[in-house]
């Protein structure tokens, strides 16, 4: 049986709020699709309580919770307050309750999530560009990933293994230049199990979104 | 903001902070919206949460009528407190206030329903990279 959930209308008041939050582009949509590829498997865990870092306009925590009919807590982070504003708009348009936190990262929530996430969601600038454009609060946060458009990836990484609940899985969007094999090789070193859901070209891009698991953890429940 | 997420709020990545948790919180401004009643998550939440924390925020913003001071171990047969542990959980949400790191004071404000846990560089104890 093929399932399809709407895309989630966005919150926006007019187009001048994409000058600061970052308008959903064919990264986003690619996140979409493969959440709901796998929506299947994201039923079988039946996720409790779920967080995306890094949420922009709020597109996908809502498609998120929409896909799973609102039975679990949507936690979300952004460090841009437009975008946690926007997150929040986005969600009550289509009918969601999602909870958005204001800070970098998983900052304020990481020491009491340990061990609860079900499901973690994180599209992360991943694209190149020189070091200095990295932290930032405007636009540019949604994107700039400095050397390898790993810098902000790779400060979350090492926290991933830790926020997953047993069951937890991790989604991350990442572009070819991003090494998806070495961020394998890295999450491996945590004890979680890499898989490419589905990749797709988009102008210059080559995205991919990954899925991590936990090595002991064989899926259904 | 719900007190379920005040409730996994800590403020221990300012510099000298140890635990930051449970913060303090202030409001101004409550609303509560309704929220359809499911007796198997609330149950699945209070597993997750820090109880006597959300007990005391809930009295600090005046909705903790009706809860009790510590859970008992039988609370799945008790629907009426459910029902009232849901409402402070998740439909009780606060729109305008503060929040408050127990050891430095720091404060953080909640504006438009959105806490804003943000920290100056200069707040945060420095991670060698």
């Amino acid at each position: 049986m093929t399932t399809s959930f709407k895309t989630p209308l966005l919150g926006s008041q007019d187009d001048t709020d994409f000058d600061s939050v970052y308008e959903p582009a064919e990264d986003s949509f690619l996140l979409l699709d493969m959440l709901e590829k796998d929506h299947a498997f994201l039923t079988s865990i039946d996720p409790g309580l779920c967080l995306e870092v890094g949420c922009g306009s709020g597109i996908c925590i809502t498609f998120l919770a929409q896909i799973l009919s609102n039975t679990a807590t949507f936690f979300c982070t952004d460090i841009n307050p437009k975008a946690v504003e926007m997150t929040r708009a986005t969600a009550l348009k289509n009918g969601q309750t999602v909870e958005p936190v204001l800070c970098n990262l998983t900052d304020a929530l990481e020491q009491r999530l340990k061990g609860k996430v079900d499901v973690l969601l994180f599209n992360p600038p991943y694209v190149v560009t020189p070091s200095q454009e990295v932290a930032s609060s405007g636009i540019e946060a949604s994107w700039a990933g400095g050397i390898k458009g790993r810098e902000v990836t790779d400060k979350f990484l090492p926290k991933v293994a830790s926020l997953l609940s047993p069951k937890g899985a991790f989604y991350l969007v990442v572009i070819k230049e991003n090494d998806p094999d070495d961020i394998g090789r890295l999450m491996k070193g945590y004890g979680l199990v890499m898989t490419c859901l589905g990749s797709r070209r988009a102008g210059r891009e080559f995205l991919s979104t990954l899925r991590f698991t936990r090595q002991n953890y064989s899926g259904g429940s | 903001m719900k007190l379920l997420t005040h409730n996994m709020l800590t403020s221990n990545i300012i510099k000298g902070v140890t635990k930051g948790f449970p913060l303090g919180i202030t409001s101004t401004k409550v609303e509560v919206k309704e929220v359809d009643f499911n007796p198997a998550f609330v149950v699945k939440t209070l597993t997750k949460i820090d109880y006597p924390a959300l007990y005391q925020a809930a009295k600090d913003i005046g909705y903790a009528d009706g809860l009790p001071e510590k859970l008992e171990d039988n609370i799945k047969e008790n629907e009426e407190l459910l029902k009232k542990l849901h409402n402070a959980l998740l439909q009780v949400e606060v729109i305008e206030g503060e929040l408050v790191c127990p050891e430095s004071g720091r404060k953080f404000p909640i504006a438009n329903g959105i806490p804003n846990m943000l920290l100056q560089e200069n707040e945060v104890e420095n991670v060698a990279q």
